[in-house]
């Protein structure tokens, strides 16, 4: 009975806060309902009993993604307004092309369950192992199975890192920077000099 | 009682809403960008769910390198924007094809 309680209200929340975040006229206030929406996905994930994709999409996307596109909402200095004059224009041909999508998953799921294709025996090798817990049991396959798929992953994000560096990266003239290596190099004999100039006469530096 | 139907619902409906973001919001990159972290939940959430359902946690492991993607795609994807509008002034994406040269 919890159960049925707290699906619906992760799910209606999750599906109208979705909703918001693509209507909302503040991109600001998007991000924040982008979050809720991710918030109630977790809960619905851990419903199931997946708790550690949960805890990932609590930590990567509320803690990190959503906090960069607050950022870069913060950061650019946009006339919104501007940029919703399409809305109603673009409104009939939204409403077209997700009525479409919907019907055709709908027919999907119809057609699956009239009696769905047969293409294979799913042959236990991946199963859950009795006894332990979802995290342990993630890892046993991850770190095993999939060792590769997950180092592929690893690369992709360093990638991405390294993309996102190079591309925001920019050298402003002008700007006195620090220069390490030339600070390190210099000697002491090299900054001083001891001179025993004439009275009078002066030294030349 | 909650089957696998429901979960299939939920996601089809946020996958619906992530393309009809998409589509409203024809000008704002950023509302796109979101729109499209909408859609991958949603694959998400199916992933997860069919996972329980049958039992197989190969499903969970794909919603991890989904996730994985998503949050590359969003880093590159707001790295593109800051530097289109350093040189725009502007995130109006109706002219983005003035980028190819």
């Amino acid at each position: 009975m919890i159960q049925t309680l707290a699906f619906y209200l992760f799910a209606v929340l999750t599906i109208g806060s979705g909703a918001i975040t693509i209507l909302a006229r503040n991109p600001v206030h998007s991000v924040l309902w982008l979050i809720l929406a991710f918030f109630n996905a977790a809960g619905l994930m851990v419903l199931v009993g997946a708790e550690f994709i949960a805890m990932l999409l609590v930590i990567v996307y509320v803690g990190a993604v959503a906090v960069l596109f607050l950022f870069v909402v913060m950061m650019l200095d946009i006339d919104f307004a501007e940029l919703r004059a399409g809305f109603v224009k673009n409104f009939p041909l939204g409403m077209l092309v997700a009525v479409v999508l919907l019907a055709e998953i709908i027919l999907g799921v119809g057609a699956y369950r009239a009696g769905a294709l047969q293409l294979g025996t799913p042959d236990g090798t991946a199963s859950a192992a009795v006894g332990l817990s979802n995290i342990e049991a993630l890892g046993a396959l991850l770190y095993s199975r999939y060792l590769f798929l997950f180092e592929a992953a690893g690369i992709i994000l360093l990638v991405a890192m390294i993309g996102a560096i190079v591309l925001t990266l920019r050298h402003r003239p002008g700007v006195r920077g620090q220069n390490v290596a030339r600070q390190v190099y210099r000697r002491a004999e090299d900054a001083t000099i001891n001179t025993r100039p004439e009275v009078g006469a002066g030294i030349k530096l | 009682m909650i089957g696998i139907e429901h979960y299939v619902v939920v996601s089809s409906i946020l996958f619906v809403l992530g393309v009809l973001g998409i589509f409203l919001n024809r000008k704002n990159v950023i509302v796109i960008l979101m729109a499209i972290e909408l859609i991958l939940l949603a694959v998400n959430i199916n992933l997860v769910a069919f996972s329980a359902f049958l039992g197989d946690l190969t499903g969970q492991v794909f919603a991890m390198f989904v996730l994985t993607v998503a949050a590359g795609e969003a880093a590159i994807g707001l790295a593109i924007l800051v530097i289109y509008f350093r040189s725009r002034g502007t995130i109006a994406v109706d002219d983005v094809n003035r980028m190819k040269g």
